[in-house]
């Protein structure tokens, strides 16, 4: 019984392997280089939005050319409602501020407010989500109604709360910041939660996390070597289906009157509020590019979003076609359903088709 | 504005060897649902009751600049906000329970009274945008997973996405500027005008429901004019929520298309447009309800943003005129049906799925 | 669109054609992450009418995307070359599926060629009866009205062999138990009388008393309706039985093709001659179980076991005021030291339940389990955690067994990191090069991912974390059921020698009789739950006293057509009997 069969596609000598280099494996950079036509033209697309709205965020106090709260300058007051040109080049607000700088001063206040707001409910959310799914009992089911509860409640209103119980309204850019995120967070904890939970339910019954148990490794070993890195796997997308919503939720506080003072930093849905009334009048500039800022932003970072879930699940990744005479023959098993539900290292990784002898007994779930 | 972040159709796959005994299934599945509309609304509502009282109490809120210390002191004692928190607190979860939400400090009405009137008007333009949101999502995104990643499918899903990321009241401006102002085609704000209003009020039997009264005043312009003011709104946040469906039964519409029943299917000569419309479809909508009952959440938020565009007087519009008034007895109220409404659209729509899903139901 | 009809096809002079299909120099690619890659090369092969023809071979073989081009269903990544002439229902005429339309295809689907799958319970839709999807292939083709068409499905469903079809075509799919599922799915294939039917694996996923069924119906499928088949599978058991003819497939390319009888007897290809040694068969273990039980040291049997279970009884918890489910009912076994016992059962016998109750995983609910002299029933992890150092566990499924995050290294160094034999995985990385070049892996493949190991190198793989900590006790939980029948014959070869070297109990789990026998000291058989039969492989499987043993025993497929035929019936009087 000694065969020489083919043992896959590690036969031969084996290729002196280092693990790929850190850049090649960074979540965003790996996509990027697997996708192709389409998914690749909106990940790309995603990806520069976002770049641009960072780098608008970072560098607003040198590209803008007034401040944020400034009424006036040299020449004298700005006027209200002044029309698109001169030295306005996007024309001023109801309350006298220059529409351009407003609109790229908000980026920074509306990065600010993702940054805090992710990084809080991630934490908690990721933590909360690891715990209960793992150990399960009744504190698992508690959590479980809780955040359901919480999650299936207008985000929008339990954020007007928040905002009212931290600041009162109307605040400065430091306090009016953090309300609007402190708000976001109670809102978006629930789901990560929800997500991380659900990831660590099912890992919790793979074949990796129980041969760590039957070798007696400890509660928190599994959880944060084994179950923990691989829950995480689909963050990033989270991450950005969350800072669209953060932007969305920070301008709905604004437009309703609960964001930020204008003197104390710039804010575009505060800046719709103010423009409710001129669009009456038929003044347009107030409202179009605070709205246009947002409407680009949450499609930029959505974008990356839906481009990574697509890529992330090998049934709606593409590829690129194929000559009828070229390829080496080589190790391929169509398992059941398509080649489209293959691996992630394409057919080449694939196991043999699934012998699937019965498995076994109810109740195992 | 929950997102649709749902995984496809999970594949059938029983136990090989057993028939379940079945039946009773869905009897237990309904008793477990039913059950847990109390404590989701037990939740919110104590977490809404607690945040804001973490503020002070209502009356020192609304009006503490404006009286006297004294006067104050005596409003305070006067509405029982003196005693301890926790009486206060089960004092009012008993008085949710059964209906008194008390009276409105800001204008002194019964909040029941404010929900009911305003509730009609927050009802009709949820109804008119799922309408809205249904005719134009769902054969959307049966049309994109049929197109899959050709041209159709992909201006459909920057088209969803546009949606997504629209802000409503930036939609609603926009609109608004555009039909209202400079084409004026369409009203600017409101539900009705005012010569309308006014011949509903005159009904004896009122719904609050615009449409329905315009209806029985029997003149054909009052019911143009309340459907004309509706058109705006209802399109606003009715596009939004499409966008959303259209993403929601893209993504699991091409994931039961992936599945062997389906390739099952196709072996034996169905048409590809039968196989997304029949095969494909019905399993995916059991988790496309399920967000969609979600779904409502965004709605009821979107609506508040709507409304305030577009001065709907509904509940939406109040609660922001309460908030900024500091009306907590009010804002509570409303916040307290609103959860009642999440919980129990839930419910409902909980009790479809499985009754879609005939593996609850045998 | 009448182009792509040509002529009869050859042997025929009047009347239906004699050739059914008639494959010429496929060739099928498909694009993936990794590239292009060739699935068939230059493939040729004939069908007659009524003939069934069984395409066999391993993982890679190209064996399943040629049965998929022949009813058109491959993906959109791939692209064909080549002529698969398929002749229609009536005999007339003939197309090629390659370059047929969409609409054409779907004509020929259903009429003149149709499929079974693999896998039952997803290929019927869950939320539709099994009559609306019989009916639907039906009215797919012509329009016959909702009446007939049930009418239809009906006496289909009875053909098939399914009681009260008149009721049962009202049922949903997850009503009906596996083989039952399977036979809808014939049902569906057969409904409109097609020349044609490609099986994929039809009897894969059952288990073998309900494999020897349905093979038995797709030969009356044969016979009653002179349907020709072509028979997609690895199992050369099923072959035997089923097979007219037989084509070997290797890497794309056919290699062999001859009459069954004679592929089987006379092998001309070597790698034929080697897929067929490799094909685990009743009897092949006695020998070596003598020669083990020969040099066990005298008194040997004394010794205390390593497991004792007296009537155990695992019973789920239920849910909501329902009684659980019971895997495990009264069930009493030992393992001694240094011995093998190999555990046999179908699905739902309860023989992984109990495996797991051994290794900690799952509770006892009733009886005695003893392992290393540690009680299971009502154990404490926290005392139990001392003896994990001496039990080691290798799972069903090689995809899941690593953590993908971490390399193979890493992996079998786990055990020893956890109880303290080494600080980190760097430092243990002699011991695993140890255990790695013990299971004849390369050192090199320490610093790979599992996903870059194929299913056997990481069973391989597998087997040497489960031996780290060098066990006293393993647990093999269907350790080669997931793969190739050569890599397993090399996977249960180095478990045998692995036994013989370190000298470990081992308790061997599987469905498959002829597997168990090539290593187990002593055989113990599973039915729903409960032992009906323990014994010698000599014993068990040469005279079985229980009744389901025999059937099991009888169900089994061997690995030769003429064997294969007495053994049928032999079955069929077993079935009759009792």
């Amino acid at each position: 019984m000694t065969l020489t069969t083919p043992t896959g596609p590690a036969s031969g000598p084996a290729p002196s392997r280092r693990k790929p280099s850190l850049l090649g494996r960074l979540p965003v950079v790996h996509q990027l280089r697997q996708s192709v036509g389409l998914q690749r033209g909106m990940l790309v697309a995603g990806l520069v939005i976002t770049a641009a709205f960072v780098l608008t965020a970072i560098l607003a106090p040198v590209i803008a050319p007034y401040g944020y709260g400034q009424l006036r300058d040299t020449d004298g007051a700005f006027g209200a409602q002044q029309p698109l040109g001169g030295s306005h080049l996007l024309g001023t607000t109801v309350g006298g501020y220059d529409v351009l700088s407003r609109v790229l001063w908000g980026s920074q206040t509306a990065l600010f407010v993702i940054v805090v707001a992710v990084l809080l409910s991630i934490f908690a959310g990721v933590f909360l989500g690891l715990v209960s799914g793992y150990f399960g009992g009744w504190l698992d089911r508690v959590l479980v109604v809780v955040c359901d509860a919480i999650y299936a409640f207008p985000s929008l209103l339990l954020a007007i709360v928040m905002s009212i119980v931290i600041s009162g309204g109307q605040s400065n850019l430091i306090g009016g910041v953090l309300a609007a995120a402190i708000s976001i967070t109670v809102v978006f904890i629930p789901q990560y939660f929800r997500v991380i939970r659900a990831e660590t339910v099912r890992i919790k019954s793979e074949a990796y996390v129980e041969s760590a148990r039957v070798l007696g490794a400890g509660n928190s070993r599994i959880m944060f070597r084994h179950v923990l890195r691989n829950a995480t796997r689909t963050l990033p997308l989270i991450f950005t289906l969350n800072s669209s919503e953060a932007i969305l939720t920070l301008a709905g506080l604004g437009f309703l009157g609960f964001g930020i003072e204008p003197t104390a930093a710039a804010e575009w849905g505060y800046d719709l509020n103010k423009s409710l009334s001129d669009v009456t009048s038929g003044i347009w500039w107030t409202s179009l590019f605070p709205g246009l800022a947002i409407v680009l932003v949450v499609m930029g970072i959505t974008l990356v979003g839906e481009s990574l879930n697509d890529l992330a699940d090998p049934r709606l990744r593409g590829r690129r076609a194929v000559g009828a005479s070229s390829g080496l023959v080589a190790e391929t098993s169509v398992v059941p359903g398509g080649t489209l539900i293959a691996g992630p290292g394409g057919l080449a990784g694939l196991e043999t088709p699934a012998t699937s002898t019965p498995s076994d007994e109810e109740g195992r779930s | 504005m929950t997102t649709v972040m749902t995984e496809p159709a999970a594949q059938a796959n029983g136990p090989k060897q057993k028939r379940k005994p079945s039946g009773g299934g869905i009897g237990r599945y309904i008793a477990v649902r039913f059950f847990l509309i109390f404590p989701t609304i037990f939740i919110l509502v104590s977490m809404v009751f607690w945040l804001m009282r973490t503020t002070g109490d209502p009356i020192t809120a609304a009006l503490g600049g404006r009286l006297s210390a004294d006067e104050l002191a005596a409003r305070v004692a006067a509405a029982g906000y003196d005693r301890p928190l926790f009486v206060q607190y089960l004092e009012y979860l008993g008085q949710v329970f059964t209906g008194n939400f008390g009276t409105t400090i800001s204008t002194n009405r019964p909040v029941t009274e404010v929900l009911v009137t305003y509730g009609a008007a927050t009802a009709e333009l949820v109804v008119y945008c799922l309408i809205v949101a249904f005719i134009v999502g769902i054969p959307l995104g049966m049309l994109a997973a049929y197109y899959r990643d050709k041209a159709p499918d992909a201006s459909l899903r920057i088209f969803a996405i546009l949606c997504y990321a629209t802000p409503v009241f930036f939609a609603g401006l926009l609109f608004k500027l555009v039909f209202a102002v400079w084409l004026k085609v369409l009203p600017v704000a409101g539900r009705a005008s005012t010569s309308s209003e006014l011949q509903m009020q005159l009904l004896p039997n009122k719904t609050g429901f615009y449409t329905i009264d315009a209806i029985q005043t029997g003149n054909p312009a009052v019911l143009g004019d309340v459907l004309a003011h509706a058109v705006l709104p209802a399109v606003t946040l009715g596009l939004l929520t499409a966008g959303v469906f259209l993403r929601l039964v893209r993504t699991n519409v091409i994931g039961t298309l992936g599945t062997d029943y389906v390739d099952a299917a196709r072996s034996r000569g169905v048409s590809e447009f039968r196989l997304v419309r029949k095969h494909a479809y019905r399993p995916a909508l059991i988790p496309i309800i399920t967000v969609i009952g979600l779904q409502i959440a965004l709605l009821l938020g979107g609506a508040v943003l709507t409304e305030t565009t577009f001065e709907w007087k509904g509940l939406g519009f109040m609660l922001a005129e309460f908030l900024q008034a500091r009306d907590f007895v009010a804002v509570q109220g409303i916040v307290a049906l609103l959860a009642v409404i999440v919980a129990l659209s839930n419910f409902f729509v909980d009790i479809i799925a499985a009754l879609i899903d005939p593996r609850v139901r045998y | 669109m009448t182009d792509n009809r040509t002529a009869p096809l050859q042997g025929s002079t009047t009347g239906p054609a004699q050739t059914v299909l008639q494959i010429d120099d496929l060739g099928v690619a498909f694009s993936t992450d990794a590239g292009a890659v060739r699935a068939v090369d230059g493939v040729s092969l004939t069908v007659k009418r009524g003939e069934v023809l069984a395409i066999v071979g391993e993982s890679g073989s190209g064996k399943t995307v040629t049965a998929k081009t022949i009813l058109g269903l491959l993906p959109e990544t791939a692209v064909s070359q080549g002529a698969v002439l398929l002749t229609s229902r009536d005999g007339a005429s003939s197309n090629n599926v390659i370059t047929l339309s969409t609409q054409q295809l779907r004509q020929v689907r259903g009429t003149d060629v149709s499929m079974v799958f693999q896998e039952p319970s997803t290929a019927l839709n869950p939320v539709y009866t099994v009559g609306w999807q019989i009916m639907e292939g039906i009215r797919a083709h012509g329009s016959v009205s909702r009446a007939d068409a049930r009418a239809k499905a009906i006496e289909i469903l009875g053909r098939v062999g399914i009681p009260d079809p008149e009721v049962r075509v009202n049922y949903y799919p997850h009503q009906f138990s596996g083989g039952q599922k399977q036979r809808v799915v014939i049902a569906m294939a057969l409904v409109l009388e097609p020349g044609l039917i490609v099986a994929d694996e039809p009897t894969t996923a059952l288990d073998v008393t309900v494999q020897a069924e349905i093979l038995d119906l797709l030969r009356r499928c044969r016979d009653e309706f002179g349907t020709a088949i072509v028979l997609i599978t690895h199992n050369m058991g099923v072959v035997a039985d089923l097979a007219d003819r037989v084509a070997v497939m290797y890497q794309g390319k056919v290699v062999e093709e001859a009459d069954a009888q004679t592929l089987f007897s006379s092998p001309k290809n070597e790698y034929t001659q080697k897929l067929l040694a490799s094909v685990p068969y009743v009897g092949q273990g006695i020998v070596r179980a003598a020669a083990r039980a020969d040099a066990r040291a005298p008194g040997w049997a004394e010794q205390t076991p390593v497991v004792v279970a007296d009537q155990i009884r695992i019973q789920y918890p239920g849910r909501l005021g329902r009684p659980g489910f019971v895997a495990v009912d009264g069930v009493s076994f030992s393992i001694r030291p240094g011995e093998v016992l190999g555990l046999v059962g179908e699905s739902g016998s309860g023989k992984t339940t109990i495996g797991r109750a051994i290794a900690g995983l799952t509770r006892v609910t009733d009886g005695s389990l003893s392992v290393l002299g540690h009680e299971m029933n009502g154990f404490k992890e926290r005392q139990f955690s001392r003896l994990r150092s001496d039990i080691g566990f290798v799972f069903q499924d090689p995809a899941s067994s690593f953590n993908p995050l971490l390399t193979i290294a890493e992996c079998v160094a786990e055990p020893l990191v956890v109880h303290g034999r080494a600080g980190n995985p760097a430092s243990a990385r002699k011991r695993v090069d140890e255990l790695l070049e013990a299971v004849q892996l390369p050192r090199a493949f320490g610093d790979r991912y599992p996903h870059e190991l194929s299913g056997g190198q990481r069973q391989r793989a597998s087997l040497a974390r489960a031996l780290a900590l060098e066990p006293a006790l393993l647990i093999a939980d269907e350790p080669t059921s997931a793969l190739d029948v050569s890599v397993q014959a090399r996977v249960l070869e180095l478990f045998a020698e692995l036994q013989r070297e370190f000298g470990f109990a081992a308790l061997f789990i599987s469905h498959d009789l002829a597997v168990v026998d090539i290593l187990a000291d002593r055989i113990a058989v599973l039915y729903h739950g409960r032992l009906v039969e323990e014994g010698t492989g000599a014993e068990v499987l040469g005279a079985p006293q229980d009744p389901y043993t025999r059937r099991l025993l009888a169900s089994l497929p061997v690995p030769d057509p003429a064997a294969q035929a007495i053994r049928r019936d032999e079955l069929r009087r077993l079935r009759a009997a009792g």
